[in-house]
């Protein structure tokens, strides 16, 4: 009883003191506690103010990089109560409504895209091509155990992002320099020394979901290589990136 | 002397942080800038304490204003203020940060190092904003018994689990746990705070 009295563990709950399964346990009793839920929130607004007291400045640059990211993130809806009057009369007659909304939104879109499919049709492979890449990267950098690392060359920067449950890395170039006709940047995997491929990238701004998994890799890094790249780095690497 | 008047959190005279999310929930990016120059100090110097390496410390931050901007929608006004919010995404973060595979071998040293001394709260960060914040939570740590102290100050400036406060102060696990939350009250009640 004594060590298992979930009342007990607020404290430890607010300074994130606790094992995923205590956690897990406790914030269940949460939804059924009010008055610890009621202490939770009271400790979260202390703690507030000890981290508050610590604030420093962070450099210039993290705005930039954190502003520039925002349109590349997908934000989420906000989550429906649970006790939303779904069962009611209306529940019934949503269904109806929604689906003619549905028809009336294809035809409208049916008819634009008819228009537009021949001239626009390579275009639009491509920007959704790009889009689904740039999706793949934010769904990695939204992964609850995502890291990210920075390195900075000739005035561009790459950000390699990577969730080990995921197994997978993305790369994001801002303002490198472009790679020059008949040349590509190319992306490796760094195994302990060795080289493994993980794709290219021909500009020098741009997002890449790395192909093949993490398995183990040290780092990630980039180099300057002849269009469609190579089997082995030809040079010296641009970036390096290590992961931790 | 030691006697600690309970004081109000000082008035804020910035933007109205509520108003700034709720732009935030619908894609403003506007509002995200001026939310950011609100909190990022705030999340910059917790994450600092927390994590220590400076460069690790503005990845995480980088992480956690992103993930604020992402999940805005999730804020609810009535659980409380939009700072706690943003800095216990801020805290969760940081500490996972240390909690990873890489950082156990230098934590096995941090904790060895706590061992032989050193008080946690008493360390100076540089470029301090808020000198009257700091000093008011300071006085407050101060009335508060030395296990309850140490118990909520390892937990939340250095990261550690309460089975690893445990063992550094050499207390059972249960005892750390009410500490904690005692601790935690007295500062709630020392502050004035209110949720």
């Amino acid at each position: 009883m004594n060590t298992l009295d979930p009342h007990t563990l607020t404290g430890a709950y607010a300074t994130h003191a606790l094992g995923p399964e205590e956690r897990d346990a406790f914030e269940r009793h949460l939804d059924h506690c009010p008055s610890c839920a009621q202490e939770s929130a009271e400790f979260a607004a202390t703690l507030a103010r000890l981290g508050a007291a610590e604030a420093l400045t962070p450099p210039e640059a993290l705005r930039a990089r954190v502003l520039a990211a925002l349109p590349g993130i997908r934000q989420e809806a906000p989550p429906v109560a649970r006790t939303a009057p779904t069962r009611g009369r209306l529940a019934r007659h949503a269904p109806k409504f929604a689906l003619a909304a549905c028809l009336a939104l294809a035809l409208g879109a049916g008819a634009v895209a008819v228009q537009q499919h021949h001239e626009a049709e390579s275009a639009r492979d491509r920007a959704a091509a790009l889009a689904r890449r740039q999706e793949d990267v934010t769904a990695l950098l939204t992964a609850p155990d995502a890291r990210t690392a920075t390195a900075a060359t000739a005035g561009g920067t790459g950000t390699v992002v990577w969730s080990a449950a995921r197994d997978r890395a993305g790369f994001l170039a801002a303002g490198l320099p472009a790679p020059g006709p008949g040349r590509t940047y190319q992306l490796w995997y760094d195994d302990a020394g060795t080289m493994r491929p993980a794709g290219l990238l021909p500009t020098g701004t741009g997002t890449l979901l790395l192909t093949g998994a993490l398995d183990g890799a040290a780092g990630v890094g980039v180099t300057l290589e002849p269009a469609g790249g190579s089997a082995h780095p030809s040079g010296a690497p641009v970036l390096l990136v290590p992961f931790g | 002397m030691s006697r600690v008047v309970p004081l109000a959190a000082p008035r804020r005279p910035g933007p109205d942080l509520r108003e700034l999310l709720s732009r935030v929930v619908r894609g403003d990016q506007e509002a995200f800038a001026a939310l950011y120059d609100a909190v990022s100090g705030p999340v910059f110097g917790l994450v600092r304490r927390v994590v220590r390496d400076p460069a690790q410390s503005e990845e995480v931050t980088q992480e956690v204003l992103l993930e604020v901007w992402r999940t805005a929608a999730r804020y609810r006004a009535e659980r409380g203020e939009v700072l706690p919010w943003v800095l216990t995404i801020a805290h969760r973060r940081a500490v996972d940060r240390v909690r990873s595979a890489q950082a156990a071998a230098d934590r096995d040293r941090r904790v060895a190092a706590a061992t032989h001394g050193g008080t946690p709260y008493d360390e100076v960060a540089e470029q301090v904003e808020g000198r009257l914040e700091r000093e008011q939570v300071r006085r407050c740590l101060k009335t508060l018994t030395e296990l309850q102290r140490e118990s909520l100050t390892l937990a939340y400036y250095r990261g550690y689990s309460y089975p690893e406060v445990a063992q550094v102060l050499g207390a059972p696990l249960g005892t750390v746990k009410t500490r904690m939350r005692d601790g935690l009250i007295r500062m709630r009640d020392c502050l004035g705070v209110s949720a």
